[in-house]
């Protein structure tokens, strides 16, 4: 049963992936903003979250509801004070400004922690498991899974049937005419930045968790979310967790082979995918 | 009834770009005689600079003239340096020999990769090349003949006894390591001054006024008959040849190599970027200004280790929300000096006399 096994498990691992990837697509999906440093702020959370742990003794789901606000105060001020200034027609600002800052997130995050790797202890949490008649999956990984199905159906509901959602998606469609509307751009795009953060921190909580993380773990992490989004196809959300879980499976089944082609395994589902279908196996935006 | 036809002609010289070919004859001339003058550090950090400076004039002419922003440069570092590894160890090839054949592997490589990532939308583009450069990566650290996932040396015999290592020795009674220094000190400077000669005339080609176009409006250079898509190809293809060539160069001097040095996102993407960036994106002083400050900074902060990069890090973000053309590009804007003038202007007739604004010149 080691197949249904390493099936399971690349599932779970997807789902991982496609909570990095959630806060990469929302951001893009409104104001078409790529951040580079996107795998770093994953870590950075990763690191507040492990300073809440270790310092102030916090479990860490409770740091996660700590660390939060405070992600979202840092994502909204980001984007208000340094990535507005770069939006534009242009493509080039704002990808050199957010690659500069994954250099200074990840160097400052050297400098503060040193190039050991941690992890985030979450006590008789990660060694329980539940059975599943053949196959035994972790209560990390599974409950990774059904918080990753949440933020999902989380930002589904937030985008499609609340107030700022209908906000986020008029500045989407078109941030001029909505400015008419009484809406300002900047801020929703400060908000949308600021509730990407938060679902960055629920991702930091799974990652710090699971795995060992260093302060140079970020643009590895870019890379799977970017995966997942453009396996998944470009503004859903669905499709991003399908992204995810694609990318997941891949590794695992890659790694059951050869442990050093688990992640080589993942890149070349990433190219095949590219290779058919351009656009993603469920795309939904235009561009 | 005859209306007077204006003679004039189209021209990019400007008087400071004469004066700066003059300059560039006498820079180039001191240079070349640089491994008779200074120290044999010297002429190394002068190998740095050039190799340096050759991978950014050519992101720069990729992200700044091409608008093709990658950050999966190093793929062709990488393969260019593999490839030169290969051609030595497998086959006995003199590494000078290998250079070349590496430079083609490089722009060879760029085929396949453009198939992919052209597929991707702008800022998507950047990380589908980071990507590519990883597969790359990862395929060849399963190469166990070439050293796998440790790395190789290149043999003491094939560096000691390079194409005109012993002729120079002969000929300047240089010691061998002395010798082979100067040799990949002078190719360097070769490769250097070529990429700019060669960036410079297709700048002021049709063809690169046609890169212009599409850079400034794809839909209108299109409208006119550009053909955009090739083009960028083009380009892709010529900056994976000459990034190769220098990734092959670097590493001969360097004589080892594994694949995490060879594919290294910041030896070779990041520095470049912010080379570029901070001297100036979308001309030609640009990277030159850049490589210079950024090997001075180099050296004034490499005691303090990532401090170093985090400082680089927040110059790039400064220069892109301030000055987004770079430091050439302010001073530029402020003298109106260019170096290397691919701007058309009308010289003769009545045009050029005319002043803005009035309506009868």
């Amino acid at each position: 049963m080691s197949f249904i096994d390493t099936i399971v498990q690349g599932v779970l691992l997807g789902s991982l992936y496609a909570l990095f990837a959630a806060g990469l697509s929302l951001v893009f999906g409104i104001m078409r903003l790529v951040n580079l440093a996107h795998g770093d702020l994953i870590v950075l959370a990763a690191f507040l979250l492990l300073v809440l742990v270790t310092g102030l003794g916090l479990h860490p789901f409770l740091a996660a509801l700590v660390a939060a606000p405070l992600m979202f105060g840092a994502g909204w001020a980001l984007q208000y004070v340094l990535l507005n200034r770069t939006l534009g027609k242009d493509v080039l600002p704002p990808l050199l400004v957010t690659f500069g800052l994954s250099i200074v997130i990840q160097n400052s995050l050297l400098e503060g922690f040193s190039a050991d790797s941690r992890r985030i202890s979450a006590g008789a949490l990660e060694t329980a498991s539940i059975g599943f008649g053949p196959v035994t999956v972790g209560f990390m990984p599974l409950l990774g899974f059904l918080s990753a199905v949440a933020v999902i159906v989380g930002l589904n509901l937030l985008i499609y049937r609340s107030a700022i959602g209908r906000a986020f998606r008029a500045t989407s469609d078109d941030a001029v005419t909505a400015g008419l509307m009484g809406i300002r751009p900047q801020r929703i795009f400060a908000m949308a930045t600021g509730l990407a953060m938060v679902v960055v921190t629920i991702a930091a909580l799974y990652l710090g968790t699971r795995a060992n993380f260093d302060p140079t773990a970020g643009p590895a992490r870019l890379i799977y979310a970017f995966e997942a989004v453009i396996i998944g196809g470009l503004g859903s959300l669905w499709g991003t967790l399908a992204g995810g879980v694609i990318l997941g499976v891949a590794q695992t089944l890659g790694a059951a082979v050869n442990p050093e082609w688990q992640i080589l395994a993942g890149h070349l589902a990433f190219l095949a995918v590219l290779l058919i279908k351009p656009r993603g196996l469920f795309p939904r935006a235009v561009d | 009834m005859s209306i007077a036809i204006p003679s004039f002609k189209v021209e990019t010289r400007t008087r400071a770009s004469s004066f700066s070919a003059l300059i560039g004859a006498a820079v180039l001339a001191l240079a070349v005689a640089a491994p008779f003058l200074v120290p044999r550090g010297a002429v190394q950090d002068l190998f740095f600079i050039l190799t340096m400076l050759v991978l950014a004039q050519s992101w720069n002419l990729l992200a700044g003239y091409a608008g093709l922003i990658s950050v999966g440069q190093q793929a062709f570092v990488g393969f260019g340096a593999y490839a030169m590894f290969g051609a030595v160890i497998l086959f006995g090839i003199d590494p000078i020999v290998a250079i070349p054949i590496a430079g083609l592997f490089g722009a060879l490589l760029a085929i396949p990769t453009a198939f992919f990532t052209f597929r991707l939308y702008g800022p998507y583009f950047a990380i589908g090349t980071w990507v590519v450069a990883e597969v790359v990566r990862l395929l060849l650290a399963q190469w166990k003949a070439l050293g796998g996932g440790t790395g190789t040396s290149l043999p003491r015999e094939a560096t000691r006894d390079m194409a005109g290592v012993g002729l120079l020795r002969d000929l300047f009674g240089m010691k061998a390591a002395e010798a082979s220094d100067a040799l990949t000190y002078w190719l360097a400077l070769v490769l250097a001054a070529a990429t700019i000669g060669l960036i410079y005339r297709l700048l002021r080609s049709k063809r690169g006024l046609g890169l212009a176009a599409v850079r400034d409006n794809e839909q209108a250079a299109r409208a006119v008959g550009v053909d955009a898509r090739r083009t960028k190809a083009l380009v892709y293809l010529t900056t994976a040849f000459l990034t190769g060539l220098a990734g092959a160069l670097i590493y001969v001097q360097k004589a080892r190599i594994s694949p995490d040095a060879a594919f290294s996102v910041t030896d070779w993407t990041a520095y470049v970027i912010f080379i570029v960036v901070i001297g100036g994106i979308g001309t030609i002083e640009g990277p030159i200004v850049g490589v210079v400050i950024f090997f001075l900074l180099q050296n004034l902060l490499s005691d303090y280790g990532s401090w170093y990069l985090l400082m680089l890090g927040l110059i790039g973000i400064l220069i892109m929300l301030f000055a987004p053309r770079g430091l050439w590009g302010a001073f530029s804007d402020r003298t109106g000096i260019q170096l290397f003038p691919v701007r058309r202007m009308l010289v003769g007739g009545p045009l050029a006399h005319s002043h803005k604004g009035g309506p009868h010149g």
